[in-house]
């Protein structure tokens, strides 16, 4: 499989001046506001979505199935259309305008190649449909097929060409048109891990080099949070949290959104005071930037800032608990351990520190800075 | 001593790897010559006799029954039976063209419809031709006949003359062609139309195609294997058509097939029908030709037509 960076960054070396000039692209800023989207009576995909992206911002939508994350592209993609609210893509009212005559271009989860077209014939087409002339035309076909490494390819049809040789025609198709706003719906969904991992990188690195805003759509977290500048997390069609992926590892706004990031440490507290917390771990010392009005909510324990065995800083918080399971994931060790009763999760990179035994009985230490209070 | 045994089991193999064929070919083989290859020569050795006194084929050889399907006879040359070949390929060709018309919203309609529905539709669509294709024809002649609802209508409409009816006439006989044919064409088509993934359409859109031009350049070329597959279904049994112009035609609507049956059975002059026969097996294989290139170009390359 060629590598994409390699073409980005050998183009770059080769012409960069000119290709500073050629490749910067009018990127438009997206502003939403009250949408909504409702499906037969009571299937309610959006409920009211407001929303600014940047212009030139790799911006993720992030949720479940069924969050309402890609009604909401395709509505930006102009293929659906909102039952209320309003859309601005580059500051001009969009709301109405159909797809065909919105400068956004769409990758499709199932890449949505046209199978009765050769490869070249499907990275022109937009070209084609707007009217551009076909010297034109051949210009920025040869040279996008050349830009994905997939120049010895053009002639072929697409139903034969291998998975992730798809995923970038679909890639090339959209982005031959120059468009302000490129939409990925799960595009890399159907890849196999490795090939996936590489892609993500790829798009990063290439999202930054065109400068052109990407919107990305995605159930996968990690996902999300390697490629993305900022995440808007959503659940039944309402937006729970949008922050850059730290923010929202790190400062999840609720419990669904610490779930959903993968957070398995999260206890109930069940009374709090200005400098402490009470959950069924026990007593825990709060950083007093985390002090809130009311007693309720979450208390979120990251499991890497949980130091097992060994002796504990005075200011920390002190557990003792019992390795029930170990988890040897080579580069760290993942111990699920009983605290009072209630599981809590650890995991501690594999640096040749001593690893515990199922039924070691060890000390946990938590720094007070560490531990995040969230809304129910 | 081995070696020899050896040799002895790979003689049997290949003996009973022939017995095999033998017996799966032989049957299959039998049918085609039996029921296809003789009866055509038998046709085209009638087609170079000449007309006995009974209408039954004896010697010599002679051209007279094409010199007499080119219209040429004994008061010198009459249009007569080009105009029942031209009549032919145009019914043919108007009646295979509207049941294109009808048939690809049908098709389309049908995949739009929720899965449980479709087999359901598709099963409405063939159902009539369970019926016997006469008795399903006399219906026709019932509904279109002089004093009918239609036939009135029709009139009042000034479409046609006073007391005529719509049958029998041209029109009739286009009418039941198509009506007869439509499901050869709907079937194809919808099995085009299943494969297509909807989201090509949103994507061609996507990509600045107006709906017009999404449709003719995202859609249409790929139902066209469908669409090619229902003309060849429909046009080739329509061109050959006996029944329908018969009976709607009312003897003014001749095509090629009602020429061929008289000659074989009242006008009896079996040489004359065998070479019109020929006839329409030379015009339908003409025909089929002329799809395979039609199909190849349009489908970049590939074979589309069967």
């Amino acid at each position: 499989m060629t590598d994409l960076t390699n073409t980005v960054k050998a183009t770059d070396r080769a012409d960069g001046a000119d290709t500073a000039s050629k490749d910067k692209r009018g990127a438009s800023s997206i502003r939403m506001q009250g949408l909504r989207k409702q499906f037969g009576r009571d299937s309610v995909a959006l409920a009211g979505v407001d929303l600014d992206i940047d212009a030139g911002e790799f911006f993720t939508l992030l949720g479940p199935s069924g969050c309402g994350k890609t009604t909401l592209l395709r509505i930006l993609a102009g293929l659906e259309e909102a039952d209320d609210g309003q859309l601005k893509i580059g500051g001009k009212d969009v709301i109405d305008v159909p797809p065909h005559r919105r400068s956004v271009n769409t990758v499709f989860q199932s890449y949505a190649l046209f199978p009765h077209l050769s490869v070249r014939d499907n990275l022109a087409f937009g070209l084609r449909m707007r009217g551009e002339p076909a010297a034109e035309r051949n210009r920025k076909v040869a040279e996008v097929a050349e830009f994905i490494k997939l120049g010895s390819l053009v002639e072929r049809r697409v139903d034969q060409l291998s998975g992730g040789q798809k995923q970038r025609i679909a890639l090339a198709r959209a982005l031959v048109c120059e468009p302000d706003v490129l939409l990925l719906d799960e595009p890399l969904s159907a890849l196999d891990a490795g090939l996936r991992g590489q892609l993500q990188v790829e798009l990063q690195r290439l999202q930054k080099r065109l400068g052109v805003t990407f919107v990305f759509v995605t159930h996968d977290q990690d996902e999300a949070m390697v490629m993305s500048d900022r995440i808007a997390v959503l659940d039944s069609g309402i937006i729970q949290q949008v922050g850059t992926p730290s923010e929202i590892y790190e400062h999840p706004a609720n419990a669904f959104v610490a779930r959903f990031m993968g957070h398995d440490n999260l206890f109930a507290i069940t009374a709090s005071d200005s400098n402490w917390v009470d959950t069924g771990l026990g007593r825990l010392q709060l950083d007093p930037a985390e002090q809130r009005d009311t007693p309720d909510g979450w208390l979120l324990i990251r499991p890497e800032t949980l130091e097992l065995g060994g002796d504990v800083p005075a200011d920390y918080n002190r557990l003792e608990g019992t390795v029930e399971e170990r988890l040897y994931r080579g580069s760290r060790i993942e111990y699920r351990l009983t605290v009072n009763d209630h599981p809590l999760t650890a995991v501690a990179g594999n640096l040749g520190q001593r690893i515990h035994d199922v039924g070691d009985r060890v000390t946990i230490g938590i720094c007070p800075e560490d531990l995040v209070r969230v809304a129910a | 001593m081995l070696q020899t045994s050896q040799t002895a089991s790979r003689r049997h193999a290949v003996v009973s790897e022939t017995r095999h064929l033998l017996f799966t070919v032989t049957p299959g083989a039998a049918w085609i010559i039996l029921f296809l290859v003789l009866p055509s020569l038998y046709l085209m050795a009638v087609a170079f006799m000449t007309n006995g006194p009974y209408g039954l084929p004896q010697l010599p050889l002679s051209l007279s029954s094409f010199e007499q399907l080119a219209g040429v006879g004994f008061l010198g040359w009459s249009p007569g039976n080009l105009y029942t070949l031209l009549r032919s390929l145009w019914q043919t060709v108007v009646a295979t063209g509207l049941v294109v018309l009808v048939a690809y919203p049908i098709a389309y309609y049908i995949t739009t419809c929720r899965a449980r529905w479709r087999p359901i539709m598709l099963l409405l669509v063939v159902v009539p031709s369970w019926t016997n294709q006469v008795i399903r024809t006399f219906g026709w002649m019932n509904l279109l006949a002089p004093g009918t609802p239609l036939s009135n209508l029709a009139e009042m409409m000034g479409l046609i003359s006073p007391n005529m009816g719509l049958y029998p006439s041209n029109f009739a006989v286009t009418l039941g062609l198509v009506y007869n044919f439509l499901p050869f064409m709907v079937l194809p088509l919808y099995a085009a139309f299943e494969k297509l993934d909807t989201a090509q359409v949103e994507a061609a859109q996507d990509l600045y195609a107006k709906p017009v031009r999404a449709f003719w350049h995202a859609v249409f070329p790929q139902t066209l294997p469908g669409l090619l597959a229902g003309v060849v279904l429909v046009a080739i049994p329509a061109f050959g058509m006996y029944v329908i112009p018969e009976l709607l035609g009312g003897g003014k609507a001749m095509m090629l097939g009602n020429l061929v049956a008289t000659q074989f059975s009242g006008g009896s002059n079996w040489p004359l029908g065998a070479a019109g026969a020929i006839l329409m097996l030379i015009a339908t294989f003409i025909g089929l030709f002329a799809m395979r290139r039609i199909g190849k170009r349009l489908g970049g390359g590939e074979e589309v037509v069967i």
